[in-house]
């Protein structure tokens, strides 16, 4: 099977997706001739022209209030915000509007908006420009919000994006780009609200989406070799949330923990270790783990941001102290 | 005569009047439903303003989309919602325009590209925005009416939306109508240039003028020209309409910041009572026909009420209904 990158994948499936849907445009600061400031949109200008490849100017709320309004007068828009961070300029056109617009009118609207977005840190860009903002996205009612973490899930995914008729916050993971996964060139989607075991386990369930997922992975290899046998699954969505694929591993295993780089108070990773809690109580051997963000704004130096986003280490330990090992 | 009057039939300018009374009565019943608690949540009062709704929205195609604030009451009766499920949306009726899910300040009608109200200020630019950009890229003959209050214009999206209508050159039409008040805070003292509100879009190189808000006559024949220019292509074009409501900002506003000259002043520019003048004056209509007039709008208004009474709440279903499209 061909490899590609996470960065080509998000390519591939706007690409086909503009193709083939006239009434589709991408909307965002700089993603015309500039190509996209993590080039997903490169070349995309010449081959769609300014029409469907729209530049904005540096308008948060307007470009996501536009993409909304366009939703409503009959386009499909991919609207481009550059980083989640600077979603916050445009929390009020994202929760206040495109979610509400159905409900409130009583489902008379549509707002099928695709939001994309970059989450995450490690890039050492400092505190304003390292968040993970997908769980407040994630408990807005009329929203749907995505987390793709491999090359395959990004485009399946994206595919059944397009089908949706509902505003949905596409989120990818800056640090996610340049790695590579494999893709078949057949057709395929990969529905939403459906998790992934990434690596099958019957000793402890390590729960993950976005990047997280390959420190998991990461994570579960160095446990195999310490004879702890782990699975890994993939959110792949955070809603629709598929919480039955959790709930049955750890039905198997007996543990659990929750990995998420966003900060830990109030963070998604609570909200699945609730869930979990609730209803399988009697499954469980010890209480649910999180391994989270650290608590502060995302400091540049190097060595401090390192120990600010979990990695592999940190679950590591977790799961071994949890194992009385 | 205004070149409107002279261009209108006696049957259109009797309608207007028609019109700003079934926007008058609709609002003192629901004001008198409110306080007998049958109404709740916030209510905010469209009377005085009743001008802008009947001469704006009477020059607009069905086609045309209309994106408006949380005042809406006037906008979406002056557009053609029936008063009966305008009434009982905000009973909260699931016959209401919304299904009893919207409430007052949330109208929606699909039917009649009755695109919303919006509750959050400034909320409806951007999305007017995007409404004209549909428009123009599906290269559709449709005019975007974007109505806002004085009170929009100090948010940011207000730039935000004015630069992205003005470079992309949108069909929309910005109508602001400036009551003199953002809840209790005079624009004098909250806006810099309040004097000439209208002007406060030149950097973007939209076009504007004012006009008077009280009076329809003036509004209709201002938003004809608008809305002609809008449409062939003209880009988006900004119309301040000059307007007091004779109300508190909403019901539960004692109103104890105006003064009572200001408030006869503008008392006496009644638009309702202006238009039945113009109407006797020209001897357009005699006061028999707009007595008859009056009754015939009392008695839908009490309709619409008794409507809204009768309807049933929504089913406890609905409270997961809607939410999305493919759940
Ligand atoms: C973003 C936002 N901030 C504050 C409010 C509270 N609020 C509701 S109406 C209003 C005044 C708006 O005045 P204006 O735009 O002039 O409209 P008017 O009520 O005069 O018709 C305020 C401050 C709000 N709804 N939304
Ligand atoms: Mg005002």
């Amino acid at each position: 099977m061909p490899t590609i990158t996470y960065r080509e994948a998000v390519s591939r499936a706007l690409r086909e997706a503009l193709r083939e849907d006239e009434r589709m445009y991408i909307l965002g600061e700089d993603v015309g001739a500039y190509g996209g400031a993590y080039a997903v949109t490169r070349g995309f200008l010449q081959e769609f022209g300014p029409r469907r490849i729209m530049e904005a100017p540096i308008s948060e709320s307007a470009i996501v209030g536009t993409g909304t309004g366009s939703a409503l007068g009959g386009l499909h828009p991919v609207i481009e915000i550059m980083t989640i961070n600077f979603s916050l300029l445009a929390m009020d056109q994202i929760v206040n509007h495109a979610a509400k617009i159905r409900y409130m009118s009583g489902g008379q609207f549509s707002v099928p908006l695709i939001l994309r977005t970059v989450t995450g840190g490690g890039a050492q860009l400092g505190a304003t420009h390292s968040q993970s903002f997908e769980g407040w996205f994630a408990s807005v009612p009329g929203l749907k919000v995505v987390v793709p973490a491999t090359p395959y899930d990004a485009l399946g995914l994206f595919r059944a994006v397009r089908q949706e008729r509902d505003p949905v916050v596409f989120v990818e993971h800056i640090l996610l780009y340049s790695t590579r996964g494999e893709v078949p060139e057949e057709p395929y989607v990969v529905p939403l609200g459906v998790a992934d075991i990434k690596r099958p386990g019957d000793q402890f369930t390590i729960v993950a989406y976005s990047r997280m997922v390959l420190v998991a992975l990461a994570a579960a290899e160095e446990l195999a070799k310490r004879g702890i046998n782990a699975e890994v699954v993939d959110l792949r969505c955070l809603r629709p949330l598929d919480i039955e694929t959790v709930l049955q591993s750890v039905q198997r295993t007996g543990r659990a923990l929750v990995v998420e780089e966003a900060w830990k108070t109030g963070g998604f990773g609570a909200e699945i270790a609730s869930q979990i809690q609730e209803r399988a109580f009697d499954s469980l051997d010890a209480p649910v783990l999180r391994v989270a963000g650290a608590d502060v704004p995302m400091p540049y130096s190097r060595e401090l941001e390192r120990a600010a986003i979990p990695g592999p280490a940190a679950v590591v330990q977790a799961v071994e102290t949890a194992l009385g090992k | 005569m205004k070149p409107a009057a002279q261009a209108l039939d006696k049957r259109s300018l009797v309608d207007f009047y028609r019109q700003m009374r079934l926007l008058r009565i609709f609002e003192e019943r629901a004001a008198e439903q409110y306080m007998r608690g049958r109404v709740r949540g916030f209510l905010h009062l469209y009377i005085g303003e009743e001008a802008i709704a009947a001469g704006a929205i009477s020059t607009l195609e069905p086609q045309d989309y209309i994106a408006t604030h949380y005042r809406d009451h006037g906008h979406a009766l002056a557009r053609g919602l029936d008063p009966k499920v305008v009434m009982a949306e905000l009973f909260g009726k699931v016959t209401g325009c919304s299904k009893g899910m919207g409430g007052s300040m949330h109208l929606f009608d699909a039917s009649r590209n009755f695109m919303g109200g919006y509750a959050i200020v400034g909320g409806q630019l951007p999305l007017a925005v995007g409404l004209g950009l549909a428009a123009s890229y599906l290269k559709e003959n449709r005019v975007v009416l974007c109505i806002l209050g004085d009170g929009a214009l100090n948010e940011g999206e207000f730039h935000e939306s004015m630069n992205l209508a003005a470079i992309w050159r949108l069909p929309v039409v910005f109508l602001c109508e400036n009551n003199l008040y953002g809840m209790g805070s005079p624009v004098k003292e909250v806006f810099a240039a309040a004097d000439e509100i209208y002007r406060i879009v030149e950097p973007y190189h939209i076009p504007s003028s004012q006009v008077d808000g009280m009076d329809v006559l003036a509004v209709r024949e201002a938003m004809e020209g608008v809305v002609g220019r809008v449409r062939d292509g003209g880009g988006p074009y900004f119309l301040e309409a000059l307007t007091y409501r004779f109300r508190g900002h909403s019901m539960a506003d004692p109103s104890e910041y105006r003064s009572k000259e200001e408030e006869a002043f503008w008392q006496k520019r009644d638009p309702v009572a202006k238009h039945r003048q113009f109407l006797l004056a020209n001897g357009i209509a005699s006061e028999a026909e707009l007595e008859t007039i009056g009754q015939g709008v009392e008695e839908q208004v009490e309709e619409a009420i008794r409507f809204a009474e009768e309807s049933p709440d929504p089913a406890p279903e609905a409270l997961y209904e809607n939410l999305y499209a493919n759940p």
